[in-house]
């Protein structure tokens, strides 16, 4: 029975300084592998429509004509069923999530027009 | 003697990370009764088995918790993979087995730092959750997400941890053991913490087994009842013994769950070194028929998965009974005749898992 069973950690803590990261200053290192946004090479997409009926959460919206691929960043769960059915592996997860959504917006892709569109 | 009072116990109330009401009938200072009423938080999950095909359902069941997440996805999984017959492979239940007992290790440092705020020990709740930190890590490595893994799917599993990564991580959590003994030395050593704990909420073994209690509550009442003696997934190569303690106090109950921090450890080198190369995932076909209960082992206790299937791809029944359902009763006997200044710490030691036991 010890009345002081802490102190040597806390002596401990004291000489080594915070445990958290200094976010943001001291940007995170994400691990190889963390689930984060979903991105798409457009241009190698053929708007099969597989990542739409497989997606869990109805984020996906793939239109053929005329060719769209949009996402609702806020529905998505960032599971990566879409990057596992995906026939021409143009879908990827990044280790990072997406900046934090002020509205409910979506994301639409379309071929050879490089950055994404956003629309409410 | 002095007249009853009703004072009520939550939902919100500084202790209770979720809300669950009790209406504590005192005498002076002395808990004669509690009734308790749940249902706040309920979410209606069970029903979208109706919505959401056996497959998907998956990403839904690893949502009813957000602390054994895996092992609500791993139980739903082992239920379908009986509806539909299948035989997943064995490097598959041993991941299932490395990723529980991950998750067990962060779910009993969250109790650890969670019981030692409600008793007012500051410091030793920002150790733990500091220690709780580190193997989140090692879970997002090794599945890319820190509190849902994503991992578990039905056939399988979704990740490898490839031999490298394995050594990397027995030899991180071989380095954390040391930290789980300095901080499980204050818990168990700790003259304050031993004021708060020892003798204090009792639960014989006759009154845990005649009110259906489970985990670790179960076990600090001397009875050694453990599902995974039963060798879901690859436990049953393991060598497996339950930590029992006799004294059926909440400080029987601490020290199950700081012992199970070592057990956990040991399972996950164990289940390391038996794994052989292989595939991960076998493909699903057919649809689900029958009826199958799945049962497996949270850090909370037993929970159940009823499923239900009509061989279309849409489950017609799914039901969950969770760990925390069943340690109501064996707390409200727990509460009965105890002082109301030791009403948090008791309701902390059965772990309590508000929206896991609501849906």
């Amino acid at each position: 029975m010890s009345l002081l069973g802490m102190t040597g950690t806390i002596i401990k803590n004291l000489c080594a300084g915070p445990v958290t990261e200094r976010y943001p200053f001291v940007p995170k290192e994400y691990p190889a592998g963390a689930r984060g946004k979903v991105n798409i090479e457009i241009n190698k997409c053929i708007f099969c429509g597989i990542c739409q009926r497989k997606c869990p959460t109805a984020a996906i919206t793939v239109t053929k004509e005329p060719k769209t691929w949009v996402i609702d960043r806020l529905r998505c769960i960032s599971c990566s069923a879409c990057v596992e059915v995906c026939p021409k592996k143009c879908l990827a997860l990044d280790v990072k999530y997406s900046p934090c959504s002020v509205a409910a917006q979506k994301d639409s892709f379309l071929p050879d027009a490089g950055t994404p569109s956003q629309t409410a | 003697m002095s007249g009853r009072t009703v004072i009520p116990f939550g939902p919100q109330h500084p202790v209770l990370p979720e809300p669950i009401h009790l209406d504590l009938v005192v005498e002076d200072e002395k808990v004669v009764e509690a009734i308790p009423s749940i249902g706040f938080i309920h979410r209606g999950l069970e029903r979208l088995v109706e919505k959401k095909d056996f497959v998907d359902f998956t990403y839904v069941a690893e949502r009813i918790c957000g602390i054994c997440s895996f092992i609500h996805g791993m139980t739903y999984c082992m239920a379908v993979e009986e509806l539909l017959k299948l035989e997943i492979p064995e490097r598959a239940k041993y991941l299932r087995v490395i990723w529980s007992e991950l998750s067990r290790i962060h779910s009993h440092l969250l109790w650890m730092g969670l019981t030692a705020d409600a008793f007012g020990f500051e410091s030793l709740f920002m150790q733990s959750w500091q220690l709780r930190e580190k193997i989140l890590d090692i879970i997002e490595e090794t599945t890319g997400g820190r509190v849902i893994f994503g991992s578990a799917k039905v056939g399988g599993v979704r990740r490898d941890i490839s031999a490298d990564k394995l050594q990397d991580i027995l030899k991180k959590l071989r380095s954390y053991q040391n930290q789980f003994a300095e901080i499980g030395g204050v818990f168990l050593r700790d003259a304050t913490v031993k004021h708060r704990m020892q003798g204090v909420g009792v639960l014989t073994s006759e009154q845990a087994q005649v009110l259906g209690a489970v985990g670790p509550t179960l076990r600090g009442s001397g009875i050694a009842a453990d599902l995974r003696m039963t060798g879901y997934a690859a436990y049953g190569k393991l060598g497996f013994s339950p930590v029992v303690e006799t004294a059926g106090d909440c400080y029987a109950r601490c020290q199950v769950r700081i012992r199970e921090l070592d057990q956990s450890v040991d399972l996950i080198e164990k289940a390391a070194a038996q794994m052989a190369e292989g595939p991960i995932e076998v493909k699903v076909a057919g649809t689900p028929t029958g009826d199958f209960f799945a049962r497996t082992e949270q850090p909370r206790g037993e929970v159940i998965y009823y499923a239900k299937g009509n061989g279309t791809k849409f489950l017609q029944r799914m039901r969950v009974r969770t760990p925390t359902f069943a340690n109501i009763p064996p707390l409200l006997t727990m509460l009965g005749g105890c002082q109301l200044a030791d009403v948090p710490v008791i309701v902390l030691t059965i772990d309590p898992c508000i929206s896991c036991a609501e849906r």
